[in-house]
């Protein structure tokens, strides 16, 4: 079906231009430019730009601090991502069944959506507090180790990655709840008259029928944890102790606001587009079929 | 916000067909949600207390894990020390500042995209649709130099505008005002409106859901968000509320003063929750139009 249009030869360009403005503006002339900066580098004095090449690039992948921040991103979104979700499933399965107050409990489950995670942050610092916080004393009574984030590196990112899970938790059930409620008792019965058993079953028709809510929770957490935790490490262990909790935008910001280093930091962000390129690459590949332009 | 292009179709149409009751399955059901409905509630809750009591029982072992009498002079102190009718003030202008922004120009360029024929149509389509892919964290150092060319750092402006450089909202009133019938428009034709006019009163009452979804999720992440106020302010008065009342975060040094610090991480997180739960409807589906 042709689509009916409006004849006017100047107000649609009127009614882009806002949009257009600020894409120009904000969107590509930044990105542009964190190109053209990851080829130079700041002169002693930092009154001047020196072309450097890609020798930014070549520090990066051998600076081994870098390279830590790399594995500790991965690992902090690898586990936030799966932890969350493979538990979150594990609830909904068990809790699939048809009663009462669906929407209620979805009413409970959702708000931690609109907790910042620099506040989140701050609920579980004091949780997690050495002196009076209510995690540690507890564990006193089960062992002598002392569980404190500010030595202990693995503590510390345990902390954060419970102040994560703790946030995208309710939405990740409650989508898997909508999930499994969609699918048809007739498909189960069918698997069950062959003879499948409740594992068998899971993973032969509901886990592959769940992909799509997998697949789409799965991208929104791995973005949460790659960029929008910025909030939560800042507010909480700020990269620390060391550098353990220092995940890659974290280390971007740090480098390019407080070590002034600007082509070394645009480096970065140019190596963080390149992921969020391959990100969004991989989305077509597996969501082609879905996609309506 | 996420560039995931998957809708789980599942729940657009709300759950509609659900499975046969299973003998026995309801309470286990009811008292596995009740348990992680309970786990999830108690950090909050947990903050809440220790926003209600006394330095001396904050810091006292073991811990009281119930309200006490001090809400009142904590949430004083916390109210005066962070400045935070300014904080507060400052992130619901760059919150509503964000969803009332996007919406409009979002509205706007997307209602040009669908209801006309103009050269570069094709160019000013990619060209948004491109933004869908880098959120603002990746280029920070290069968007902060653009404000400082602009004279834009530490403004509302500077706050406001660079968060509107996104296609979600563009993408979502695209595909809606891809389901509106021609017919709709061609009889507002006949009737001597103009394309204005028809935006104004047919197009507009039309998309109040899809508004509202975007609503919820854009004040969210206006208020929500950290990196870019961080950078792009310098001075308390213009800093917003999750930044603002970090001040009031005991560190190692200081007196331990964990319920002031309580007290303002919930006047804090009162707003954007509180957008969640009365809009929820309208939130579950900008949750998931967002996403395409």
């Amino acid at each position: 079906m042709k689509r009916f249009v409006f004849r006017n030869r100047w107000l649609p360009y009127a009614l882009v231009a806002p949009q257009v403005v600020i894409t120009i503006a904000f969107f590509y002339w930044p990105a542009f430019d964190s190109l053209r900066l990851s080829l130079y580098r700041a002169s002693p004095f930092g009154d001047r730009l020196i072309w450097a090449g890609l020798a930014n690039f070549e520090r990066l992948f051998r600076d081994p601090a870098y390279l830590r921040s790399a594995l500790t991103s991965f690992v902090f979104s690898f586990v936030v991502t799966f932890a969350g979700l493979a538990l979150a499933l594990l609830l909904a399965s068990l809790a699939n069944a048809k009663i009462r107050g669906l929407a209620v409990y979805r009413s409970l489950l959702l708000w931690p959506y609109g907790i910042a995670p620099a506040i989140a942050g701050i609920i579980w610092l004091f949780i997690f507090h050495p002196s009076y916080g209510i995690l540690p004393w507890l564990l006193s009574f089960v062992t002598a180790y002392q569980f404190n984030w500010f030595l202990k590196g693995w503590v510390a990112m345990t902390l954060i990655v419970m102040a994560a899970i703790w946030k995208q938790f309710g939405y990740n059930l409650a989508f898997y709840l909508a999930g499994l409620q969609a699918i048809e008792a007739s498909v189960l019965e069918a698997a069950s008259v062959d003879g499948a058993g409740p594992i068998r079953r899971f993973f032969a028709v509901t886990f592959p029928l769940l992909s799509p809510v997998t697949f789409f929770l799965f991208t929104l957490n791995m973005t949460f944890s790659f960029f929008d935790t910025f909030g939560l490490i800042h507010s909480v262990t700020q990269g620390g102790p060391g550098d353990t909790t220092s995940i890659l935008v974290y280390r971007a910001w740090k480098d390019g606001f407080e070590g002034l280093q600007l082509g070394f930091s645009a480096a970065q962000s140019v190596v963080l587009m390149a992921l969020v390129i391959l990100l969004t690459a991989f989305q077509f590949r597996f969501a082609e079929k879905k996609v309506t332009y | 916000m996420a560039r995931t292009l998957a809708p789980p179709a599942a729940l657009a149409v709300h759950a509609a067909s659900r499975v046969k009751a299973r003998d026995g399955g309801g309470i286990v059901a009811h008292a596995i949600l009740l348990a992680a409905v309970a786990v999830l509630a108690f950090p909050l809750y947990y903050a809440f207390v220790i926003s209600t009591q006394t330095l001396s029982q904050v810091t006292s072992l073991p811990p009281r894990p119930w309200p006490s009498t001090a809400f009142l002079s904590n949430y004083a102190e916390a109210w005066q020390r962070a400045q935070m009718g300014r904080l507060l003030l400052n992130s619901a202008i760059v919150a509503l500042g964000v969803a009332f922004g996007k919406i409009a120009i979002s509205l706007l360029s997307a209602f040009a995209i669908v209801f006309f024929n103009f050269r570069g149509k094709q160019v000013v389509f990619s060209m948004i649709f491109v933004t869908l892919m880098l959120p603002v964290p990746v280029r920070i150092v290069s968007t902060y130099q653009v404000m400082s060319v602009l004279g834009w750092v530490n403004t509302y402006w500077g706050l406001t505008v660079p968060l509107l450089a996104s296609a979600t909202g563009t993408f979502l009133f695209r595909q809606f005002y891809q389901t509106i019938p021609n017919s709709l428009a061609e009889a507002a034709q006949l009737d001597g409106a103009g394309p204005m006019r028809f935006l104004w009163s047919i197009l507009l009452p039309l998309s109040k859901a899809n508004i509202a979804a975007l609503f919820v999720i854009l004040f969210v992440y206006g208020w929500n968000d950290y990196l870019w106020p961080l950078m792009i302010t310098n001075t308390p008065e213009m800093r917003t509320a999750v930044i603002g009342i970090e001040s009031l975060v005991p560190r190692t040094s200081q007196l331990p003063e964990w319920n002031i610090a309580m007290a303002a991480a919930m006047m804090v997180l009162l707003p954007p929750v509180a957008v969640i739960v009365v809009m929820q409807r309208w939130f579950v589906k900008g949750l998931i139009e967002t996403e395409k």
